[in-house]
């Protein structure tokens, strides 16, 4: 399968890649690692009429300690949060999900600040970012602004993220030595989750997310408010598809994915060790 | 569009259009027809080459994208015309293969998971590979082939 036809430009930064955004406006698309969107273009489901590869754009591409959190630029590859020594020590939430995300060789390629971009519910990296209370930096033609994860998916792979806007940063707070656990339920290897759930202790309180559970990645705010008023994790977990609404596709019908995230925030929740 | 490209240790050179998937000018520009297309849609790995020496499916990056960077194809593992790489002989050796359609990328996906860890377990090479469908379903003497590599019992 072959692309529909398109123009093609590089941005050797990310003022560039923005200001080309704002020259080609909503017929443009930033091309990263490219392993959503080309899948989707082949499919003829994304046409756009100009690329901005912003592959290049290498000091977007790191791992840093922030203070109180851990701050990752968009253009870093799964495998690298993957390999991680200071995700794993800092947020290992972060770097685990990453692992499982498709095969070996789509890690080597795919982004994290791609995967947000992308915004699509099934997909895992999002759901681990509003599970930790990520924030997402996006720059745009007047200067860069900080957004919420919970107020970044606003819809079906829609995003917050302007026409002329790029992500450039993704900022996870430091959880040392926390609970935390993802489990991704799928029926073979390298398949997105039909449902996932990630669970993660902050503050005292404790955060769940859920992939492939609605339009958006969600938070499990019903199981949060039950822990948070003393349920057990079994209890608890009994709310997760609460406020949700579960999409029917080939693999499943919304019941059974309603079971699935019930029975995987519990795994989760247990897991993570909350009792 | 102009692309350089080092593929196999040698700049090669092409025309493209942007919309161009890197395997299609590996296989119909370049004739590296050693890099097979299997699904097309960055499942199967039959695809599978090396950029900048980690295993990518060339189905699922534009040509354009491979522009100045150092690709790797089945073609150009082996180090002499009359020697296999060490994980084609472990290939041959074990029979990791049936009818052939997947190798070059189990081949290609297996040497990069050696170097990202050389000493596999078995579950490590079953995960390491999940990217690579075999529709004989001969897994169990392409992840003996692996291991034997790694192992060294295949030293070329």
């Amino acid at each position: 399968m072959i692309p529909a036809a398109f123009d093609y430009v590089r941005a050797g930064s990310a003022e560039e890649a923005i200001a080309l955004l704002g020259e080609h406006g909503d017929e443009a698309k930033l091309l990263a690692g490219g392993h959503s969107l080309l899948p989707m273009m082949k499919l003829r489901l994304a046409v756009p009429s100009v690329l901005v590869d912003i592959g290049r754009v290498s000091d977007l591409s790191y791992i840093n300690d922030g203070g109180d959190h851990v701050a990752v630029g968009a253009l870093t590859r799964h495998r690298a949060l993957e390999t991680s020594d200071l995700l794993a020590a800092e947020c290992p939430l972060l770097g685990h999900v990453a692992g499982e995300v498709g095969d070996p060789q789509v890690r080597h390629r795919g982004t994290l600040g791609g995967s947000l971009a992308h915004s699509d519910p099934a997909s895992d990296l999002p759901a681990a970012v509003l599970a930790l209370g990520g924030t997402l930096v996006a720059q745009g033609p007047n200067g860069s602004r900080e957004i919420a994860a919970g107020d970044f998916f606003t819809g079906y792979f829609e995003s917050a993220l302007a026409d002329d806007e790029m992500l450039t940063e993704i900022r996870v707070p430091k959880a040392p030595g926390v609970g935390w656990n993802y489990q991704k339920f799928n029926r073979r290897a390298q398949d997105w989750a039909i449902v996932g759930a990630a669970a993660v202790t902050v503050n005292g309180g404790t955060n769940v997310a859920l992939v492939n559970m609605g339009s958006v990645p969600l938070r499990a705010s019903a199981v949060e408010a039950a822990l948070a008023g003393g349920a057990s994790a079994a209890d608890a977990a009994e709310q997760a598809a609460e406020g949700t609404d579960a999409p029917t596709d080939l693999n499943a019908t919304p019941d059974y994915r309603n079971h699935l995230a019930r029975v995987l925030t519990r795994r989760a929740l247990e897991a993570a060790g909350v009792s | 569009m102009e692309i350089s490209v080092t593929v196999n240790g040698e700049t090669r050179t092409g025309d493209v259009e942007p919309r161009t998937l890197l395997v299609y000018w590996l296989r119909d520009d370049l004739r590296l027809t050693g890099t097979n297309i299997g699904c097309d849609t960055s499942s199967c790995g039959a695809c599978t080459v090396h950029v900048n020496g980690e295993s990518v499916k060339s189905c699922t990056m534009l040509a354009v994208q491979a522009d100045g960077e150092d690709i790797l194809t089945i073609e150009g593992l082996a180090p002499s015309e009359d020697e296999l790489h060490p994980m084609q002989e472990a290939f041959r050796q074990n029979h990791g293969l049936q009818c052939g359609y997947c190798t070059p990328g189990m081949v290609m996906a297996a040497v990069s998971l050696l170097e990202e860890n050389p000493d596999p377990s078995e579950r490590d090479v079953r995960l390491g590979l999940e990217g690579n469908l075999c529709r004989c379903t001969g897994y169990h003497n392409i992840v003996k082939s692996v291991l034997a590599c790694a192992a060294g019992e295949t030293a070329a």
